[in-house]
């Protein structure tokens, strides 16, 4: 098991630095470098920036050095907590980000968490009654979420909201509380916001989820062991969620490593259309900006954010699976 | 019944009642491309603590047959026919009412009751018979709790002394494992464990033999006799092993296509085999004393896609005795030719 | 005891009929199997309709894609009218627009008295049939195109005055060839990699499919959003469009090289595969003759299940922004203008590029379940 636990935060460990590298990578692309941006910027502000501060950034970030001295030395600074510093924000990244990345988890696992709780009935229901109209319909439902983009969805669900019910649906928070300072109110406030952004994010996913659920407890179903349990005199409900539906979890369980990545991804874009304060409109404005810094920096850490969710969700697996605990202790 | 007293040994010799009677059982499967009549009027009688070996090639319907008695049979498939006569022990262990087994709803509290408590099932695949993320003792716990009023530590405790008793060997530490951590042999050994764990009156055991190596299927045979001693249970048992039907049966039905197309006392069986397709079946296994140089014959044809049976009786168009205008015309029913002995056969009508 | 022969008794009759199936190549029976999965072939049906847009994109708009004309800045669709005093006369009603003196809008008011018939096979803009044939015709069309007023918009203009409707026909060329292009380099990938991960296992193994799975486990789109904003501004239509290809490709050929790697290693042990390599059949003639054809139907279900991953990726970039840029028409570049909530309202025309995304990506998302299971014709 610890074997198991070991090779999964090394695998972490190995996906936050192939993160960090393309991080790296996006903030080196665009045309120029950090220093002379930032000085330029700094006058057209109108203030100068000494030669020897100057030269003292120039230092810090190793530029005019090797590509990996570069790496290392903004490596250096990101641990340290200094992501730089936002061209058009004009402001350190960190500060700019501020509330919108955790505000980005909560939207992430709210979806995550919806997902579960819509595909999981759904799915054993739809497995266990094979066929029957309530089976139709989730599969259909299922096809229309993988089929529809989120971002499509999102703004048809604007639409709606628009044109039938003349209200904005959008925003985590009323207009009034969206600058407040964090307050009981506000914690609510949030709370009855999330259901729309959630359910826009996590349609596609609870498709994929109800149809997995689905395909992985037909063939559990048939295994003997259900009909074991069944001829033990078990009631059905019981021989059902107790045997089959309890082993289909765990191929269930090993997605969750697969859909949070993907319900990041779809926040960004969704939160672009729905007006989310996430990182996501953040993100699009800095690229539009080529503010690099902020946008390697938001890139970076919903990259590690993502891992450690999948990390947590590794270890789940191992709490629910016995057949991993046993390997190789 | 005109079958009479069978040859049983022991006590039970003078039990006439039998313990389970199967009468003209019609399982069907509906599908698309039309219905597999997979057990297609079934008759027999079991007596109780005897040994029924009910032998047949594969697909013709002994495990659904099986499936059908303690109704668990999978979704298409139901009963459309046919009566399952079933007598529920009493308390202290007599005779006690008769239930018909297809009158009951099949997740209702009384079968629910009778499955697992009165009627048990062993099968083929001992590897996933049990849950592969629950203990071993989990799943036989279960059991125990659901038909016994004991409390969780004497379930455990009657585990432990149950695996004991198949012969698992430290069954304080067996009975926290998996079943992945047992061998074939182990594992059906703690399939017994489960199925007996309740004392039941019935032990169905579809080829409880089949997966396993011939040492290992000899020990698990004479563990069987062994228990069905002590506690007297009758046995059903599945399999397309002649061999075994041999060595363990007390009474034979021999199936085809759904039907039983002849059933007789062990010896009855191998000796005066009757209908020609035991006949057949009996020529296609070799055997000890036969003269040297024998050749085995094969049984003509295959069994015929489910979709498609034969009219008449479903074994003409592979019977050596065939009469064109009977046998294809009419399906025959079983009768008596001997002290118990049934053959469903246009030869002895 | 009697011993009668065991005779052959009378022939079983159904043989004639599995003999048909016994014969049957791997091909047709995936045929058989596919052709009774009836959502799929409909969906393959949609899937080639949409291919035929593109090739015939040119003929099937009616008007220059990138021919803007501020008079004509948002102007709904014109509705159809069909009959003409009864007698099937299709047409539609000329509109004129004026500015409303206080809102500053461009209103548009239909004038039932002029109404311009529609005509098949009508003249316009001239533009070369499949890149080669030059043409001048289209499927409909109305007289006099250079009038300013004899003009229709199927489905109204957008903010520039262009015709949605050409501009959608155009659409489908730019994001269904980027779809195929993409998957066709994941496909590239995904077999050489996930071929030799499972046909070799061990080290290569090992490597490739950790490789995989931190590519799985990276929040795409954030990426694709850097890669693409990282472009040149000055790079041309086609430098983009090849540069986005590689983007969506060089992150979605991890499960292509999954399917093609399992197959490998389901493959590797079976028995035909072992026989082949004891006669001393070499290893590219092991993969390529005997391994190969027999998971190609996996693998062909596998990319049509991919396509509609392509599609949305592209779209999504595009719609941002950070995808092709005008004067490239695609899906994506269309929604664009849909971003906001306030404009779409107003013209929920804008929308309907969304239409053919959805159809298109469920089309597959069908086809591609129908020939997946057909892909197996022996399983089950």
């Amino acid at each position: 098991m610890l074997a198991y636990i070991g090779r999964r935060a090394l695998l972490a460990v190995f996906t936050v630095w192939a993160i960090s590298a393309l991080a790296f990578a996006i903030i080196q692309l665009p045309p120029g470098d950090y220093v002379t941006s930032y000085i330029a910027q700094m006058a057209s502000m109108g203030s100068v920036v000494s030669d020897e501060e100057a030269q003292n950034l120039r230092i810090q970030y190793g530029l005019g050095q090797p590509i990996y001295v570069q790496y290392l030395k903004w490596m250096e600074l990101v641990v340290q907590g200094d992501f730089g510093f936002s061209m058009e924000w004009r402001r350190p990244v960190t500060e700019v980000i501020g509330d919108r990345l955790w505000l980005t988890v909560v939207v992430s696992v709210a979806a995550l968490l919806l997902t579960w709780v819509l595909a999981l009935p759904i799915g054993i229901y739809s497995a266990v009654r094979q066929y029957s109209v309530g089976d139709y319909v989730a599969t259909f439902i299922g096809f229309i979420g993988l089929a529809v983009p989120n971002f499509l969805l999102a703004l048809v669900i604007l639409y709606l909201g628009f044109t039938l019910f003349n209200a904005h649906i959008g925003g985590l928070f009323t207009p009034e509380l969206q600058d407040a300072p964090w307050s009981q109110a506000k914690v609510w406030d949030l709370f009855k916001h999330l259901p729309i952004p959630a359910l826009i994010l996590g349609l596609a996913g609870t498709a994929q989820q109800i149809r997995i659920m689905r395909a992985n407890l037909l063939d559990e179903l048939r295994k003997p062991y259900v009909v074991t349990a069944r001829s033990k005199g078990l009631s059905e409900a019981r021989v059902i969620l107790k045997y089959p539906v309890r082993l289909a979890l765990n191929p269930f369980a090993s997605t969750i490593g697969y859909t949070l990545p993907y319900i990041v991804s779809g926040s960004i874009i969704v939160s672009i259309v729905l007006g989310l304060p996430t990182v996501g409109p953040l993100l699009l404005k800095a690229l539009i900006a080529q503010d690099m810094f902020l946008a390697g920096t938001i890139v970076l850490l919903l990259g590690v954010m993502t891992v450690i969710g999948t990390l947590i969700s590794d270890i789940l697996l191992v709490w629910v699976d016995p057949r991993i605990r046993l390997e190789d202790t | 019944m005109d079958c009479g007293t069978p040859p049983i040994p022991m006590d039970v010799r003078t039990a006439t009642q039998t313990l389970l009677s199967v009468r003209n059982l019609k399982t069907y499967f509906p599908q698309d491309e039309g219905t597999v009549k997979a057990v297609d009027g079934v008759t027999f009688d079991l007596y109780p603590g005897a040994t029924l070996g009910i032998v047949g090639e594969s697909g013709c319907g002994k495990s659904v047959t099986a499936r059908s008695i303690l109704r668990i049979v999978d979704r298409p498939g139901r009963i459309v026919d046919g009566e399952i006569h079933f007598r529920r022990p009493t308390t202290n262990g007599g005779a006690g009412q008769t239930v018909d087994l297809t009158k009951l709803e099949p997740n209702g509290p009384e079968m629910r009751a009778i499955r697992g408590a009165e009627i048990a099932l062993i099968f083929q695949e001992p590897m996933s018979s049990f849950s592969p993320v629950h203990s071993v003792g989990n799943q036989i716990i279960e059991a125990i709790l659901l038909h016994q009023q004991v409390s969780r530590r004497d379930a455990r405790d009657k585990t432990i002394e149950m695996l004991q008793r198949v012969g698992v060997s430290s069954p304080e530490a067996r009975v926290d494992q998996l079943a992945s951590q047992l061998s074939g042999g182990l594992r059906q050994r703690a399939m017994i464990a489960m199925a007996l764990s309740c004392h039941p009156t019935l032990l169905i055991a579809d080829e409880p033999t089949t997966a396993l190596d011939v040492t290992t299927q000899t020990q698990i045979l004479e563990l069987m006799r062994q228990l069905q001693r002590e506690d007297g249970m009758a046995i059903m048992l599945i399999t397309h092993d002649l061999g075994v039907v041999a060595e363990m049966a007390t009474d034979v039905a021999v199936m085809y296509l759904g039907r039983v197309v002849e059933q007789a006392p062990v010896d009855a069986i191998f000796h005066a085999p009757q209908h020609p397709y035991t006949r057949a079946l009996l020529r296609s296994i070799p055997r000890m004393r036969a003269r040297s140089r024998a050749r085995l014959t094969p049984i003509v044809g295959a069994v015929p896609h489910p979709y498609d049976r034969p009219s008449g009786c479903p074994f003409h168009p592979r019977c050596a005795d065939f009469m064109a205008g009977t046998c294809d015309r009419r399906a025959p029913s079983l009768r008596p030719v001997g002290d118990q002995h049934t053959v469903s056969c246009f030869l002895y009508e | 005891m009697a011993t009668p022969e065991v005779a052959i008794g009378p022939s079983t009759v159904a043989a004639a009929e599995d003999q048909r199936i016994f014969v049957a190549s791997q091909w047709q029976l995936m045929w058989w199997r596919f052709h009774k999965h009836r959502v799929a072939v409909a969906s393959g049906i949609v899937v080639a309709g949409f291919y035929l847009v593109v090739l015939g994109a040119d003929f099937l708009a009616y008007a220059d894609p990138n021919a803007s004309e501020a008079q004509r800045s948002l102007m709904p669709p014109q509705p159809v009218h069909w009959f003409d005093g009864g007698r099937f006369r299709p047409h539609v009603y000329a509109v004129k627009g004026a500015r409303d003196p206080e809102t500053f809008k461009r209103v548009y008011r239909a004038d039932p008295t002029m109404k311009i018939p529609i005509r098949l096979f009508a003249q316009g803009f001239e533009y070369r049939f499949l890149g080669v044939i030059p043409m001048t015709r289209h499927l409909i069309g109305v007289d006099g195109g250079l009038d300013a007023e004899k003009t229709i918009f199927l489905l109204g203009t957008d903010v520039q005055g262009r015709d949605m409707w050409s501009r959608l026909m155009y659409g489908t060329r730019i994001s269904l060839t980027i779809g195929l292009c993409g998957v066709t380099l994941s496909l590239f990938l995904g077999v050489v990699l996930g071929g030799f991960s499972g046909f070799y296992g061990g080290i290569a193994d090992t490597v490739i499919q950790r490789v995989i799975e931190i590519l799985r486990s990276i929040p795409t789109i954030p990426l694709w959003m850097g890669l693409a904003a990282a472009l040149p501004r000055d790079w041309s239509i086609l430098q983009i469009y090849f540069a986005i290809t590689v983007i969506i490709s060089l992150l979605g050929w991890t499960e292509l090289a999954r399917v093609v790697r399992g197959r490998f290693l389901a493959l590797r042990e079976e028995d035909f595969v072992v026989s082949a390599r004891l006669v001393g059949c070499t290893q590219m003639r092991t993969i390529f003759v005997h391994m190969v054809p027999s998971f190609m139907s996996h693998i062909i279900a596998a990319t049509t299940l991919a396509l509609p991953a392509m599609i949305i990726s592209e779209t999504a970039l595009s719609f941002l922004g950070l995808g092709l840029r005008p004067p490239a028409i695609s899906w994506g570049v269309l929604l664009q203008q849909a971003q906001n909530v306030q404009t779409v309202a107003i013209t929920p025309w804008l929308m309907i590029p969304a239409v053919p995304v959805i159809i298109v990506v469920m089309a597959f998302n069908f086809l591609g379940d129908g020939l997946r299971d057909a892909a197996d014709p022996y399983g089950r």
